[in-house]
C-alpha cells in the first residue's frame, strides 16, 4: 500500500477538480442554514456551529478515511448536548467537544469501527428516522405561536426547494428559497424572526481559544457522559455515512481512518470554538448526487462556508427563519427511511420491532446513542432466540427397553439451556442412557452446567450415563474461538 | 517453461508490446499470458445535479441512477477490453505463438499483477498507458508503480518495436544490477547477442572488481561482452551510447532509491525510461 501513497493521495484530492469544486459550492450553501439551525438546536449563538462547521470538513477533508464525505456540525450531536449547554454553559460544550474528540481518536486507535458490525441495517434504519424526527421536532418552536405569515413563508419556502429543481437544477434550490424569502421579508415588512435574532453571527477568522473551565475530576465527571455519547453517536453517523457513500460510489474508505479523522476534527474545533459535530447523511447525498466525489469537494465546502459566512454576515443575519425551517424540513424528509414504513408489513417482526424500538428510544431520550444501544440490544436478543431454536434432541431405545440413546444436535448455550434440559426424559426407568452431543454445540457455561444437571438426574434415577463427542462439541466454548484459522475448522463446527 | 505476462490496453504501445513479447516469446518458448485491466471506474464525469436537494427516497434514487451509469460504462469497457485481448491474442497467434491466453481483469493494475506474477517470469508493459498525459512527456502513472511492486523483472516496451540485436547493461555494482546480470546469464533471452556492460561513474578499485566478476559471469555464459567505465552524467551518458552503438535494448536496476527522493531531485530510473527510445529491462 505505502508505495502506492502518492499516486492515490493526488486522485483522492485532484481526481475530480471540476465536480469536486462545484459540489463542494452547493453542499457549503446546504450548509450554512444547517449549521445555523443545529446551533440553535444546541442552545448557542449560530457561529459557533458555523465555525465547526468550517473547521470540521476542512479538517477531515484531510485526514477522514472517506473522500467525498461531508462532515460538519450535526443534529445529531446537538441534541446531546442540549442540557449541557443549558445547565454548565458555553465554555463546557467547548471542552466536551475536545474530550469527545478524544474518546474517537481512541477509538479509531483501537480499531473499535468493527463494531459497526453489531449494528443491524435495522438500527442504522431507526437511527436515520430517529435523526429525522429529531431534526423536524427541533423546528417545532419556529411553528409555533407564531403568526399566519410565517406558515406561508415555510410552505413558500418548501414549494421552491421542492419545484425550482423542474426549471433549472443549475442553481441549488435552497439558496434560490433563502434568496427569495430574504427578498419577500424585506418587503413585506412584517414580523418575522431572522438569523440575526438567534444570536451572534461569525464577523471574523476563527481564533485558537483553551475552554475556560476548571481543569479538575468534577468536570471531567460533568463532560464525560456527554462527551462520550457524542463520541459514540458521532462515529456511528459517520461509519454509517461513510458506508453509504461508499455504496453510492462504489468505492472502498478506510474506517478506521475516519474514527481518528473524525477524533481529531472535534478536537482541533473545540479549540477553535466550535460544537462537536459528525458527517452527515443528506448532505454527502448532496454532494455525491452534485458530483463531488474527492477529498476537494469537502475541503471546498469547508473554506467556502467561511468565506461566504464571514463576508456576507450582515446580509446572513436577515435571512428569515421560516427560511431555514423550510430547508431544515427538506433535510428531515430526505433524512427519514420512507421505505422503511412500507417495509414494516414485509419485513421479519424481529427487525421491525427493533427498528420502532431505537426510534421511540431516541424519541423519547433524545439521545441517539441510548436509542441505538437498545437496537443493539435488542437485534442480540432476537438473534439469539432464533439461534436457539436450531436445536432437536431424538432418541432411540434399545430392544430390550433398558438402554436409550439421546442424539442432540444444534446449538445449545443459555437461551436453549431449558429446551436441552426439558428434552430429556427421565420418568423413563432405564439402566443405561448415552447422551451423544458429537452432533451439537455447546457455546457457553449455561449449556455445560445444563448438560451436567441432565447427566447428574438420569443417575439419580439409577442409570448409568455415557456421554459420547463432548471434545467436539465443547470446542466452541473456548472464549478465543480461533477454531477459524486452523484447517478444517468450518467442516468441524458445521458437521461433525 | 517460461511464462511471460504482457499488459496491454488500447494506448499506442500495445503493438510494441505485443511485438516485443512476440520477440521475448520466440526466443525463451515462452507460454503468454495477456492481460487486460479495467481500472478504477472514472469519478464524476456523470452530468452533475446542482439543484442541492433531498427528496423522498433521494439515497435509493441516486444509488440507482449511479449504478445504471456505471453499469453502461462498464459493459461497454468489458466489450472492448474483450476486443482488446481477442486482437491482441490472434495477433501473436498469427505470428507462430503456440501458447497464448488472455485474461480479463477488474479493479487495480497492481492487484491484478499482485495476483498473477507468482507464475510468471517476466512482465512486459508500455511505457504509458491511455490514461497518460503525452503532452507532458510523462511517463504512465502505472508504471513506476508497476516496477516497484513487482517482484519480477520488468520489461518496458518503448513506442515503436525493432528487432534487438545489441544490449547494454547499465551496471552501478548494487545489487540490482547484479540480479539482472545473473538472470541474463542464466537465461536464454538474450543469448547470442553482443553485450554492452556500461558503468558510468570514476573506476575505483571495489566498483572495477564488481565490473570485472560481472563480464566474467556473462563471458561464462558464452557472452560477448564490451565492458568499461565512462564518466558523466548516467543519463546523459547512457542515452549517448545507447544511440552512438546502435543498442536496441537497455537493462537496469530500478528505482533504488525513496519515493520521496524521487519527489524531490526525480528518479534516474524514469529519466532513463523516459528518455532512451528503446525497451528497458529493469529488476528491483
Amino acid at each position: 500500500m505505502n508505495t502506492d501513497f502518492l499516486p492515490q493521495l493526488r486522485t483522492e484530492w485532484f481526481g475530480n477538480i471540476r465536480g469536486d469544486i462545484l459540489a463542494g459550492i452547493v453542499v457549503a450553501l446546504a450548509l450554512i442554514p444547517e449549521a445555523i439551525a443545529f446551533s440553535i438546536i444546541a442552545g448557542v449563538d449560530p457561529k459557533i456551529g458555523l465555525y465547526a462547521s468550517f473547521s470540521i470538513a476542512v479538517i477531515t477533508a484531510i485526514v477522514g478515511g472517506r473522500p467525498g464525505m461531508i462532515s460538519a456540525a450535526t443534529a445529531a450531536t446537538a441534541v446531546l448536548m442540549v442540557t449541557l449547554v443549558r445547565d454548565y454553559g458555553l465554555e463546557y460544550l467547548l471542552a466536551a467537544t475536545v474530550l469527545a474528540g478524544l474518546l474517537q481518536i481512541g477509538a479509531g486507535l483501537l480499531r473499535l469501527g468493527y463494531v459497526m458490525r453489531f449494528v443491524s441495517k435495522s438500527v442504522m434504519t431507526g437511527f436515520v428516522n430517529a435523526l429525522a424526527i429529531l431534526i423536524f421536532m427541533a423546528q417545532l418552536p419556529e411553528l409555533t405561536n407564531v403568526t399566519w405569515v410565517t406558515y406561508v413563508m415555510v410552505a413558500g419556502g418548501l414549494a421552491i426547494i421542492y419545484l425550482f429543481p423542474r426549471i433549472t437544477k443549475a442553481i441549488p434550490s435552497p439558496l434560490v428559497c433563502i434568496v427569495v424569502l430574504t427578498v419577500i421579508s424585506l418587503f413585506i415588512n412584517a414580523d418575522l424572526r431572522t438569523v440575526g435574532d438567534m444570536g451572534e453571527l461569525p464577523s471574523t477568522l476563527p481564533v485558537f481559544l483553551i475552554p475556560d473551565i476548571p481543569l479538575n475530576l468534577e468536570t471531567l465527571m460533568i463532560i464525560l457522559p456527554y462527551s462520550a455519547a457524542v463520541a459514540v453517536v458521532g462515529l456511528l453517523e459517520s461509519l454509517m455515512t461513510a458506508q453509504i457513500v461508499d455504496d453510492l460510489t462504489d468505492t472502498p474508505s478506510n474506517k478506521n481512518r475516519e474514527c481518528i479523522g473524525q477524533g481529531i476534527a472535534n478536537t482541533a474545533t473545540g479549540f477553535i470554538g466550535g460544537m462537536a459535530g459528525c458527517a452527515m447523511i443528506g448532505q454527502s447525498v448532496i454532494n455525491v448526487k452534485s458530483g463531488g466525489r474527492g477529498r476537494l469537494s469537502t475541503f471546498v465546502a469547508g473554506v467556502f462556508l467561511l468565506f461566504m459566512i464571514v463576508v456576507l454576515s450582515d446580509i446572513v443575519s436577515i435571512i428569515p427563519m421560516a427560511a431555514l425551517v423550510a430547508i431544515m424540513i427538506m433535510v428531515s424528509i430526505g433524512t427519514f427511511s420512507w421505505s422503511s414504513i412500507k417495509n414494516l408489513r414485509d419485513h421479519p417482526r424481529s427487525s421491525s420491532i427493533v427498528m420502532l424500538a431505537t426510534v421511540v428510544t431516541v424519541v423519547a431520550t433524545h439521545n441517539l446513542a441510548i436509542g441505538v444501544l437498545i437496537g443493539v440490544l435488542l437485534s442480540g436478543i432476537f438473534f439469539a432466540w432464533k439461534i436457539s431454536q436450531i436445536f432437536r434432541v431424538s432418541s432411540t431405545l434399545s430392544q430390550d427397553s433398558t438402554h436409550r440413546t439421546y442424539n442432540v444436535e444444534g446449538q445449545v448455550f443459555f437461551a436453549s439451556a431449558d429446551d436441552f434440559t426439558a428434552a430429556f426424559n427421565f420418568k423413563e426407568a432405564l439402566d443405561k442412557v448415552t447422551i451423544d452431543v458429537s452432533h451439537a454445540h455447546i457455546w457457553d457455561i449455561s449449556s455445560v452446567a445444563a448438560l451436567d444437571m441432565v447427566v447428574l438426574k438420569f443417575r439419580r434415577e439409577g442409570a448409568e450415563v455415557e456421554l459420547i463427542g463432548l471434545n467436539e462439541a465443547s470446542e466452541t466454548i473456548v472464549d478465543k474461538l480461533a477454531i477459524h484459522d486452523k484447517p478444517g475448522a468450518f467442516e468441524r463446527l458445521m458437521g461433525h | 517453461m517460461t511464462h511471460l505476462i504482457a499488459l496491454i490496453d488500447g494506448s499506442s504501445y500495445s503493438q510494441s508490446v505485443r511485438d516485443l513479447t512476440c520477440w521475448v516469446a520466440e526466443r525463451t518458448e515462452a507460454s503468454v499470458e495477456l492481460m487486460h485491466v479495467l481500472g478504477r471506474r472514472g469519478v464524476g464525469s456523470e452530468p452533475a445535479d446542482l439543484s442541492g436537494n433531498l427528496k423522498l427516497g433521494a439515497r435509493s434514487a441516486l444509488l440507482q441512477e449511479l449504478a445504471d451509469l456505471d453499469e453502461q460504462k462498464a459493459k461497454l469497457e468489458l466489450k472492448r477490453g474483450r476486443l482488446l485481448l481477442e486482437e491482441a491474442k490472434s495477433g501473436l497467434e498469427e505470428a507462430g505463438l503456440s501458447s497464448v491466453t488472455s485474461k480479463l481483469r477488474h479493479g487495480d493494475l497492481i492487484d491484478a499483477i499482485g495476483e498473477f506474477e507468482g507464475d510468471a517470469d517476466l512482465i512486459i508493459i508500455g511505457k504509458r498507458g491511455e490514461a497518460a498525459d503525452f503532452a507532458k512527456l510523462h511517463l504512465g502513472s502505472n508504471l513506476e508503480r508497476v516496477v516497484r511492486s513487482a517482484t519480477k523483472p520488468v520489461l518496458v516496451a518503448s513506442r515503436a518495436f525493432k528487432p534487438i540485436n545489441k544490449f547494454l547493461i547499465a551496471f552501478d555494482g548494487g545489487e540490482s544490477a547484479m540480479k539482472a546480470v545473473r538472470h541474463i546469464a542464466g537465461g536464454k533471452l538474450f543469448t547470442g547477442l553482443p553485450c554492452v556492460l556500461l558503468c558510468v561513474g570514476k573506476p575505483t578499485d571495489s566498483l572495477q572488481e564488481k565490473l570485472d566478476d560481472a563480464a566474467t559471469i556473462l563471458r561464462k555464459a558464452g557472452f560477448d561482452v564490451d565492458a568499461g567505465f565512462e564518466a558523466g552524467e548516467p543519463e546523459d551518458v547512457i542515452k549517448n551510447r545507447i544511440e552512438a552503438d546502435g543498442i536496441d535494448l537497455l537493462i537496469m536496476g530500478a528505482y533504488g532509491h525513496s519515493r520521496i527522493r524521487n519527489l524531490i531531485i526525480g528518479s534516474t530510473t524514469t529519466e532513463m525510461v523516459r528518455s532512451c527510445h528503446v525497451p528497458v529491462m529493469m529488476f528491483r
